[in-house]
């Protein structure tokens, strides 16, 4: 049977802080994603542009666009967090689709004994990371409320004491608060990981070919979720931002 | 029946009967977006947008009961 692990596994540690698989490939994503970005900037203030100084422009201008039509005028304030949510989920998840994360294993185990892990993870197939995510996208959701609308106006949403229905209201979106952490970080962990699943298993049952359009769909449902997760934020900003309606 | 057998039945029905309720509703998510493109063909953006977030949530209840399989499953 194949070796699925829910969680990422401990590779080493240092000073009692234990380094995942997970944790060594995110730190890969965000060399990547610094050198992108940095060679990106260095382009736009030279003169010579390549074929990677369009591209970008053209998806920054589509994803700026797109966030637009959510924000309207804020849009400036908000574009740089949810475009940078945008761009390391993509990367991370697509990154976890490449040949040798997941397949290279190390022996972890110590006194000889065999203990074989992978020694790369996606990112995002571990709930570490994606309820990283989701905290900061909360926790930002209710200092951007408190920032906009003031403490007063922010705190009569989830505690109404004017009448009965307006306190139940609140109830109900104090709860939706949390629960919305869990299933942010659930939905982008939950897909990701069921893909790595699926395309085990395929290549388990029919090792020739098959899980190749699984690959390809894969990449699909990556870029997906990646506009899902920064979408579902930016609405979630959206919503902070207005006054309780009753 | 052993514990095993009673692990896997629990995993499939929780994956099983999970999905038939967001299968039916992004169904109709997308069906009506569709509907509503048809009648409406300039505001394709915004009616992309809308129902992608609508896909997203209801997806969400599918994604609940896969981590419950999985849950049971693994652990």
């Amino acid at each position: 049977m194949i070796n699925i692990s829910l969680k990422s596994d401990t590779i080493f540690w240092i000073y009692g802080f234990p380094v995942t698989n997970s944790l060594i490939l995110s730190f890969i994503v965000l060399l990547l994603f610094l050198f992108l970005s940095m060679y990106y900037s260095y382009l736009l203030n030279s003169k010579k542009r390549n074929i990677f100084v369009y591209a970008m422009n053209f998806l920054l201008r589509a994803l700026y666009n797109f966030f637009k039509s959510i924000f309207d005028t804020g849009i400036n304030k908000f574009f740089v967090l949810v475009a940078s949510f945008f761009f390391f989920i993509l990367i991370h998840n697509e990154i976890g689709l490449f040949p040798g994360v997941g397949s290279i294993l190390i022996n972890v185990g110590s006194h000889g004994e065999k203990d074989l892990v992978p020694l790369l993870r996606g990112g995002t197939t571990d709930l570490n990371t994606t309820f990283a995510l989701a905290l900061i996208t909360v926790s930002y959701a209710q200092y951007i409320g408190i920032k906009t609308i003031g403490i007063k106006e922010y705190s009569k949403k989830f505690l109404n004491f004017s009448n009965i229905t307006s306190f139940f209201v609140g109830i109900m979106e104090t709860v939706s608060e949390f629960s919305r952490i869990i299933s942010y970080s659930f939905r982008l962990y939950g897909n990701i990981f069921a893909g790595e699943v699926v395309i085990a298993i395929m290549a388990f049952l029919f090792p020739v070919l098959l899980s190749f359009p699984f690959l390809l769909f894969e990449m699909f449902i990556g870029i997906i979720q990646a506009l899902v997760f920064s979408m579902l934020s930016a609405v979630f900003y959206k919503l902070a931002m207005q006054k309780a309606h009753y | 029946m052993n514990t095993e057998a009673a692990k896997l039945i629990a995993t499939a029905l929780a994956i099983g009967l999970g999905v038939i309720g967001p299968g039916i509703g992004i169904g109709i998510v997308a069906g009506k977006a569709v509907e509503a493109l048809g009648r409406n063909p300039d505001a394709e953006a915004s009616i992309r947008a809308t129902m992608i977030l609508g896909i997203a949530f209801t997806e969400a209840l599918a994604i609940f009961a896969l981590v419950i399989a999985l849950l049971i499953r693994f652990l």
